[in-house]
């Protein structure tokens, strides 16, 4: 077990660059997700820890060793691909062996350790399959399990889930959670899905476009995003923007007409501004109350919530009411919010104002 | 189909026996001829059935050969067999190499090396013909399996066949065994190999039959009857002037022997044969 | 298509890649640069005295009759086992589709012939039609036909092209079965609906779906008429009677062996690279062309 530190990490293709300075340190035994959308360069930030992709410039120390010279056999690591990348031709036990095998171990061991292994992941019956023989959560185990008879000091996994269906990938998601709870090794894990890095992340890494955002716990990172680009990634609906402009301590009047009251004190009379609001904190108020009052565009009833999308001149807005109230489309409906809930970001670069 | 004609059915079974018939007259005809005695064969017309003759004549050709050759066949199939098994496995195994590192590895002059090879299926042997056979005489290399062999081996479309293979293979396999920390031989041998099986099955079926039934080059490499293979054998039995020189139910014979074992090849690796032809040919 | 960078060494590719490469260079560059250079030279059969002639060889060529008249028989000679095998192999594998019962011991029994070697199979006709003691001969003159291929040189020819498209019939047939069976089951449903018959729907469906088929098939049949058959007019005909069936390549291996004329012969051999060269850009004009469907 190990921590993993990356300092002032880059990596260009040419002229491009792809991954512009991340700087973050895992803690020993920590589950950390990286997440962002698909392109901002998580998949290779993972793949420069591994060894696949050489590092342009800055350290990536795994334990106290810098690693950036180092094979990817001598950095101690397992991974876990998002096609599962078994060897199609060999069979499960042979699969999880193979790499304690070019280790030179010996064949009680390895016997012994891949057993092991078979027996957490609940692989037992399946070790003389080929993979092909095997279901998508299957192969999916023994792609875990070859990263297991490792003990490596830190697992890596790329998209693990997103070959899966979506019952299975909660099941899944589920294992993995009481695997690394089990095994208590030090994990890196990279995914698309908020939801995923929501649930399993000791603390996240919220990557776009080659930068890391934010990075801190789950509840961290949804009530106190970074920037707009962290606020509307993570949460479900994605948080609403509003544009407007500062109107003296506490209030940014709305373009298309309204004034929100916030608590982040002072913003410049006149400054652009986007206000932030999740759609779980607006609720409905009446008139004299509102913060901004909008048309009701359509309704979407999820059983246990409604959804309910506003066109407010140029913008639009979500509110998600716990329980179903009759709405009709094309009505008014008058929204307010706790002034805590309000975040403000700059116009232009996206970062939070506070 | 569709229709459910009894008629069209019966038309279908017909022309397809009918062909069937006109492709393996030539053989029946040749197997008849090779149980015969050479009076019965020149008796115009021959039999069509079977005589009594198949163990002496095939006796005969294997071990005393016929006509102008004094080569036994079972020398001039040990020759084939040697040929065309040194050629499929040669041409397999260079071109798994070749395409392995063209494939797997960035190297300067790669693309230069895989033009080189590829420039060489526009130059079948037999528009070469003068200019090899100085080459392969200048290294001493006539009458030797050398000679024989060596010369067919580059083969651009089994290098194609396995690096259209080889893209398939997903990258994150070779990534995996980086971490499983296997090297690239390692790689190789244990994962490439392995999952190449039923290409190297097909080619080697495809590659047997075309190193068996060589014909212009064994002519001109060989002189000696000991390094004759069955291919030129059979054509040196036949007389040059009269019929009644020529032993036909001896040549008959060795014509049999000639066509077994790549006719069983490709019978019994149908699926092989079958996936070989499609494969090489893309 | 590329992969990524996976495993480095500046060394191991080279040695990977150096048997091929030796061979390649040894046995195909090298005597091509022999080839083109021999070409240009004029020598005389003994090897006393060589001279650059430049392109005279090409010259000769182009004014020597014989070598014109190679042209023409290799070329009536390849559009017949193109046109021959291709027709015969399309019929048995429409059938071959429309069969369903024993389909796969048909397939079985049409393809074996590809295993025979071209010297083998020009030795099995040969043997039937030898105006002497051949069973084919025998019922032909029974009919009251004349047959002689060793005096005939259409009868020579008719000799060949039967050798080389029976030899070739089995592959035509698995490609276009092949190309049959990739046609949607749906579009002859569809235009059975439509009230087309089997024969209608085989003229306006199938056949132009298999054009891409059959296009491919001419060209690799071409070729192999072009140079697979050496073995074929050697043992058949020897080029004979006189020149009737001396195809390109019998013609360059004839002046140069028998004839030594070396400068001839190379001259020969150039050209015949050259068009195979051209065929073989047609053909990968046509795998681009497929790659787009």
């Amino acid at each position: 077990m190990a921590k993993v530190e990356f300092r002032n990490v880059r990596k260009s293709y040419g002229a491009l660059q792809v991954i512009h300075g991340v700087d973050a340190s895992v803690a020993d035994g920590e589950f950390i997700v990286i997440v962002g959308p698909s392109g901002c360069g998580k998949s290779t930030l993972l793949r420069m820890v591994a060894g696949l992709e050489a590092i342009t410039e800055g350290e990536i120390a795994i334990g106290d060793r810098v690693v950036n010279a180092l094979e990817p056999k001598d950095r101690d690591i397992a991974m876990v691909f998002q096609n599962y990348a078994l060897y199609p031709h060999m069979s499960v036990y042979d699969n999880m062996a193979y790499g304690l095998k070019i280790r030179g171990m010996s064949k009680t061991d390895i016997d012994e350790r891949v057993k092991r292994a078979a027996g957490i992941l609940e692989l037992g019956p399946l070790l003389d399959r080929r993979p092909r023989q095997l279901s998508g959560g299957q192969r999916q185990r023994v792609a875990m399990g070859r990263a297991i008879v490792r003990e490596p000091k830190v697992f890596l996994f790329d998209e693990p889930l997103s070959n899966l269906d979506a019952k299975l990938r909660v099941q899944m998601r589920f294992e993995i959670q009481k695997l690394h709870r089990q095994l208590g090794t030090t994990a890196l894990y990279v995914t698309h899905d908020q939801v995923e890095a929501m649930t399993l992340a000791h603390r996240m890494i919220v990557m776009n476009a080659g930068r890391a955002e934010q990075v801190g716990t789950p509840m961290e990172v949804y009530d106190d995003p970074a920037t707009r680009f962290v606020a509307g990634f993570i949460g479900s609906p994605s948080m609403n923007f509003l544009s407007g402009k500062g109107a003296g301590t506490g209030r940014v009047a709305l373009a298309h007409g309204g004034i929100v009251r916030h608590a982040n004190g002072q913003v410049d009379t006149g400054r652009d501004v986007v206000v932030g609001i999740r759609p779980e904190h607006l609720v409905e108020c009446g008139a004299p109350d509102a913060m901004f009052s909008a048309v009701v565009e359509l309704v979407e009833q999820l059983g246990a919530d409604t959804l309910v999308h506003l066109r407010h001149g140029e913008d639009a807005a979500v509110v998600r009411q716990p329980h179903s109230r009759q709405r009709e489309a094309g009505t008014t409906m008058h929204v307010t919010a706790d002034p805590a809930r309000v975040y403000l970001f700059d116009a232009g670069s996206g970062a939070r104002i506070r | 189909m569709i229709e459910n004609r009894p008629g069209l059915t019966l038309v279908t079974h017909a022309v397809l026996w009918g062909g069937v018939a006109v492709l393996a007259f030539p053989v029946w005809v040749t197997f008849v001829a090779s149980t015969l005695t050479a009076e019965q064969v020149l008796a115009a017309p021959m039999p069509l059935l079977p005589g009594g003759r198949f163990f002496e004549n095939y006796v005969e050709v294997l071990l005393h050969g016929a006509g102008n050759s004094e080569a036994p066949a079972w020398r001039m199939m040990v020759n084939s067999f040697v040929t065309a098994m040194v050629i499929a496995i040669g041409k397999i195994a260079i071109s798994l190499l070749s395409a392995f590192a063209i494939v797997y590895f960035k190297f300067p002059f790669r693309m230069f090396f895989f033009w080189m090879i590829f420039v060489t299926l526009m130059l079948p042997v037999e528009v070469r013909i003068l200019p090899t056979y100085k080459v392969v005489s200048d290294l001493a290399l006539l009458d030797s399996y050398t000679g024989l062999t060596l010369p067919l081996i580059a083969s651009a479309t089994a290098t194609f066949l396995f690096r259209q293979f080889f893209l398939t293979i997903p990258d994150e396999l070779a990534e995996a065994a980086r971490v499983d920390g296997a090297g690239p031989m390692r790689f190789f041998w244990d994962v490439v190999v392995p999952m190449s099986r039923t290409s190297v099955a097909a080619l080697f079926v495809i590659q047997f039959i075309y190193g068996w039934n060589q014909y212009l080059w064994p002519l001109l490499v060989t002189t000696q009857e000991s390094y004759y293979t069955v291919a030129i054998g059979i054509k040196r039995m036949i007389a040059g002037g009269g019929d009644a020189a020529t032993e036909w139910h001896l040549v008959m014979a060795t014509a049999m022997l000639a066509m077994v074992p790549p006719a069983l090849v490709v019978i019994l690796m149908q699926k092989w044969f079958v996936k070989g032809l499609v494969d090489t040919e893309k | 298509m590329e992969k990524r960078v996976v495993f480095r060494s500046w060394w191991l590719p080279y040695v990977l890649v150096a048997p091929q490469l030796a061979i390649t260079i040894v046995f195909f560059f090298w005597p091509a640069g022999q080839a083109v250079w021999q070409s240009l030279l004029a020598q005389d059969p003994f090897g006393i005295s060589v001279e650059f002639v430049g392109l005279e060889n090409f010259a000769n060529l182009v004014a020597d009759e014989h070598y014109l008249a190679s042209f023409q028989v290799t070329a009536v000679f390849s559009l017949l086992v193109a046109g021959v095998g291709m027709s015969v192999s399309l019929l048995l594998a429409v059938f071959a589709d429309r069969a369903i019962r024993g389909a796969g011991l048909y397939k079985t029994l049409i393809i074996w012939p590809y295993a025979v070697a071209p010297v083998v199979a020009a030795i099995l006709w040969l043997f039937l039609f030898n105006p002497t003691l051949g069973v084919v001969a025998h019922w032909m003159r029974a009919l009251g036909m004349t047959w002689d291929p060793l005096l005939d040189s259409g009868d020579a020819l008719a000799l060949i092209v039967i050798a080389a498209t029976w030899k070739q019939v089995s592959y035509n047939f698995l490609f276009f079965l092949a190309g049959l069976q990739s046609i949607p089951k749906s579009l002859i449903e569809a235009a059975a609906i439509d009230g087309a018959g089997p024969g209608r729907r085989f003229w306006t469906i199938v056949f132009p779906l298999l054009s891409p088929t059959t296009f491919f098939l001419l060209v690799v049949n071409i070729i192999h008429a072009f140079f697979d058959t050496f073995a074929i007019v050697d043992a058949a005909t020897g080029g004979g009677p006189g020149q009737a069936t001396e195809i390109l390549v019998y013609k360059v291996y004839k002046d140069g062996f028998k004839a030594l004329d070396l400068g001839g012969s190379a001259a020969q051999s150039v050209i015949l690279m050259a068009i195979v060269i051209a065929l073989t850009v047609v053909q990968f004009r046509y795998i681009e062309r497929k790659v787009q469907y």
